[in-house]
């Protein structure tokens, strides 16, 4: 029986949403901090922290939410995942950790040294997370050694194959491509300029990512293509993102720096997009021994779960997606740089 | 050490750490929405003063709350895998409305709450003080819901086998009033108001010693006395009803918190003293008959003792009676200080009772030690389940993580956790110091920044 939408696959697509809401909204702060470390002046710093400083923590939410969603509707997930990439995540977290203390603590002393250490921690913590979170992606479309009591049993250097690093790397420069477009959109006068050298920079690195993994992916995993073989229909797709990219450097040129961003925003989502309906129905693959698997079938929560979770869901997503817009749009226009003397 | 008790002792530390922060958030939110409400109907510029200032302390505080925060998220499966195959399908829908009603507006008003003082109108900045308010008690509500069901499982069934037995949810509304939910609920956020109370107190008292800021400390002391008040005196009354449903629930529990082996005897109600579990005596100052005459009111009434159940299935009775007595003891010298501290505000004596501003100072670690025993008490009170008569803390450990890596996790957090406190501690001290000076006002704000 499986007729398009079930709960398990709504909940699958709910997931997927949270998830790329986090991609798109903590993918610019996780960019701005990768390129942080190459702005020329505290004053600059400064500014590229107070584009992010009202938002970053309600994007990281999305992550929050996302993995609180994962647990209530595919725990089998949750715990195989955390569990088995234990190490990873121990480090995904001390990031998490980091980079929120270096955001919250850096301006709070007058001190330059004081400043110069949550600098470094604040970029470092940035290319961490992003990293990890790429290898953890990579290391779901390659597969991970599960155990008939669905339990991981690789080591850690399991996970640290050469196309999950890949995906990790790449998974940066896509962030540091974003985070510049948004620096972009933020700024103004000589740090924009900067940024526009900074998004062409990365759209260089992240175009040559782009290809490896793809390439990459069609030799090595071509699962990950089957549907779009069985169904053509699914390639508009992969036609959405590959036209996105493209648009980011000529509405960068054209200075439309708007409609730059959503392209940006664009092709993170439909990259997300890609990597869900490669894995889908999977969730987990097992690898070797694909009848272990991690499907949304046998690891989802029961019926009564799903469909509570649902009905909170639609009850409480239209609240968080008006406020947050509102809370955008106050935020709105370029961090103002005048009144910063001090 | 096994890896069993090194999954404890971390998730014990890292929850107790997190538990720091979020009751001085919790407490100071309600704090903002006072001086603010005050400042809006009155205009006078010192509750401006006041608001602008513990917004900035606040500020410190949540960063740090949420830092700790998303550890705690990510640990149940990270460390107690099995466990949380076995109460993903109930708990997890707690966890996700915790994300989407609490989370998502707490950090989102915050920012209007903390950058937004030129952005928005006043009315505006006043809403998005009292919706992190509300945000900061949601995220109690959820969080606590999913722990209250472990401790007194309800609307649930059984399915599944092997790798694949779990509770599944039955009844929504009956997770959600789960036997002990609202008891602890309520008894968590008042203690949190106390802890955010006695948070305002001290700093206030602080200055009122040094003699510096002392219009803007009188503002909120008169907002945060009583408030310290009515809160302490809540926290007997409220701890009553969990001690009643502890009672009912989980008599093991129960026992242990008052050193109570005999089931043929009533239950005595100690104040002071120790327990010796492999004797099954308990040396104490006591009132006889005292818990039992609470309880039913019948001071004969036998209550179940710990001799009812099966060693293996005892909590760790020392460590449970040690810390239910001292958060109870904590709670008693509160209402006094609180009271004393009313009594000499009212006459308008505080700034000249210099004893009693120390006093208060330091009393800003009370509800903290109150805080911190209590989840002691209720958590180890639980043992040896993970889920109370379902699943055992041993059987919920998470299998493809070796003790070296926890090893490695749990040092590595108290190394940072040990950071991150000091220069928590820090830059509060750095702040309080700096005070609420207008100039530093104008300059924050005028900036918009961080
Ligand atoms: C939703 C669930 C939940 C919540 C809200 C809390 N805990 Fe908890 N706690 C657990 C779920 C849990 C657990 C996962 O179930 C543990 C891990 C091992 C165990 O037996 O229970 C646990 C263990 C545990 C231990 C170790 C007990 C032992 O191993 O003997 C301590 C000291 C605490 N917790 C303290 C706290 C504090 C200070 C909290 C306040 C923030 C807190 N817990 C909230
Ligand atoms: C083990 C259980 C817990 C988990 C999994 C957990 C999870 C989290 C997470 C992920 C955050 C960060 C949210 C953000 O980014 O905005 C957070 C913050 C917070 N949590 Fe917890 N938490 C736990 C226990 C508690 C308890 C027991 C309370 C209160 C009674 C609480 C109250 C709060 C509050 C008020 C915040 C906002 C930050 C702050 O005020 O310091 N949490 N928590
Ligand atoms: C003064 C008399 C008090 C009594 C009789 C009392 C009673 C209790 C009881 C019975 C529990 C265990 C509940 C359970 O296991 O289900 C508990 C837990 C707790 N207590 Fe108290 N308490 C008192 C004071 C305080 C004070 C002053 C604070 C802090 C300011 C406090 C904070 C807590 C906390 C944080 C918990 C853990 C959460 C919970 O289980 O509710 N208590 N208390």
């Amino acid at each position: 029986m499986d007729y398009p939408f079930d709960l398990q696959t709504t909940w699958f697509l709910l997931v997927g949403v949270l998830l790329t809401g986090y991609a798109i909204l903590d993918g610019f702060d996780l960019g701005i901090g990768t390129v942080y470390l190459l702005a020329k002046s505290d004053l600059h710093r400064r500014t590229l922290l107070n584009a992010i400083g009202p938002v970053w923590d309600g994007n990281e939410v999305w992550l929050i939410t996302g993995g609180g969603a994962l647990f209530a509707a595919f725990p089998h997930v949750y715990a195989t995942v955390f569990s088995g990439f234990y190490l990873p995540f121990m480090l995904l977290l001390f990031g998490l950790i980091f980079r929120a203390v270096a955001i919250e603590f850096r301006s709070k002393l007058e001190s330059a040294r004081w400043r110069q250490a949550w600098d470094v921690s604040f970029g470092l913590a940035s290319v961490l997370i992003a990293l990890l979170a790429g290898v953890a992606l990579g290391n779901m479309i390659v597969g991970v050694p599960l155990g008939p009591d669905m339990e991981y049993k690789g080591t850690f250097f399991t996970l640290l194959n050469p196309y999950s690093v890949l995906v990790g790397v790449t998974t940066v420069a896509l962030f540091t491509m974003h985070g510049s477009i948004y620096a972009v959109l933020k700024t103004e006068g000589e740090l924009q300029e900067q940024a526009r050298k900074w998004v062409f920079g990365s759209i260089i690195f992240f175009a040559l990512c782009y290809l490896l993994t793809t390439m990459a992916t069609l030799l090595f995993f071509p699962h990950m293509a089957e549907k779009f073989r069985t169904q053509p229909l699914w390639l508009l797709v992969p036609m959405v993102n590959v036209l996105a990219l493209f648009n980011i450097p000529r509405e960068i040129y054209r200075r439309n720096e708007m409609m730059a961003f959503l392209s940006s925003c664009v092709a993170v989502a439909s990259l997300m997009a890609l990597f869900g309906i490669g894995l889908y129905p999977n969730l987990v693959l097992s690898n070797p021994n694909p009848e272990y698997s991690l499907t949304i079938r046998n690891a989802s929560s029961s019926e009564a779960s799903l469909t509570i979770m649902l009905t909170i869901a639609i009850l409480g997503m239209p609240f968080v997606l008006a406020y947050t817009s509102a809370i955008y749009w106050v935020f709105r226009g370029k961090v103002n740089t005048q009144a910063l003397h001090y | 050490m096994d890896a069993e008790t090194l999954a404890r002792i971390q998730f014990g530390l890292t929850a107790a750490f997190h538990f720091i922060f979020p009751p001085i958030s919790i407490g100071l939110g309600v704090i903002l929405v006072l001086l603010e409400g005050i400042y809006l109907k009155t205009k006078n510029p010192v509750y401006e003063l006041a608001t602008k200032f513990w917004v900035r302390i606040f500020a410190i505080v949540f960063a740090v709350g949420v830092a700790s925060g998303i550890v705690m998220e990510f640990q149940f499966g990270t460390n107690w895998s099995v466990y949380s195959r076995f109460v993903g399908d109930i708990f997890g829908s707690a966890l996700a409305a915790e994300g989407i009603f609490a989370f998502f507006l707490e950090s989102g008003f915050l920012a209007v709450l903390v950058f937004g003082w030129n952005r928005v109108t006043p009315k505006v900045h006043f809403l998005s003080t009292i919706m992190v308010m509300l945000g900061s008690h949601f995220s109690a509500i959820w969080i606590l819901v999913a722990n209250s069901w472990q401790q007194t499982p309800a609307a649930y069934k059984i399915a599944g086998e092997g790798v694949f037995r779990r509770a599944e949810i039955t009844d929504f509304w009956g997770l959600v009033f789960n036997p002990s939910s609202m008891d602890r609920l309520v008894h968590t956020v008042v203690a949190s108001w106390a802890t955010g109370a006695f948070f305002v107190v001290s700093v206030s008292a602080y200055y009122l010693l040094k003699q510096r800021h002392q219009d803007v400390a009188q503002a909120a002391l008169r907002v945060a006395i009583p408030f310290a008040v009515v809160a302490s005196l809540l926290q007997p009354l409220t701890g009553h009803k969990s001690v009643a449903g502890v009672a009912q629930n989980q008599p093991a529990k129960l026992a242990a918190f008052e050193g109570h082996y005999d089931s043929t005897k009533p239950m005595d109600l100690v104040l002071l003293g120790w327990t010796n579990p492999s004797t099954g005596q308990t040396t104490a100052i006591k009132i006889p008959g005292m818990a039992s005459w609470l309880l039913y009111r019948d001071a004969q009434r036998p209550v179940i003792g710990l001799d009812r159940f099966p060693k293996q299935d005892w909590p760790p009775v020392a460590w449970v009676f040690q810390t239910y007595h001292l958060m109870v003891g904590v709670g008693m010298l509160m209402i006094a200080l609180s009271l004393l501290a009313a009594w000499r505000f009212r006459a308008g004596k505080l700034p000249e009772c210099k004893g009693l501003l120390q006093a208060l100072v330091v009393a800003v670690a009370l509800p903290h030690i109150a805080n911190q025993a209590g989840w002691l008490s209720a958590e180890l009170g639980r043992q040896p389940w993970i889920v109370y008569g379902l699943l055992r803390t041993s059987e919920g450990l998470s299998k493809s993580v070796p003790g070296s890596h926890v090893l490695t996790s749990l040092i590595l957090f108290t190394v940072i956790y040990a950071m991150l406190f000091a220069l928590f501690l820090f830059l509060l001290d750095s702040k309080i110091k700096e005070g609420p000076t207008a100039k530093v006002e104008s300059k924050r704000s005028d900036r918009g920044l961080i």
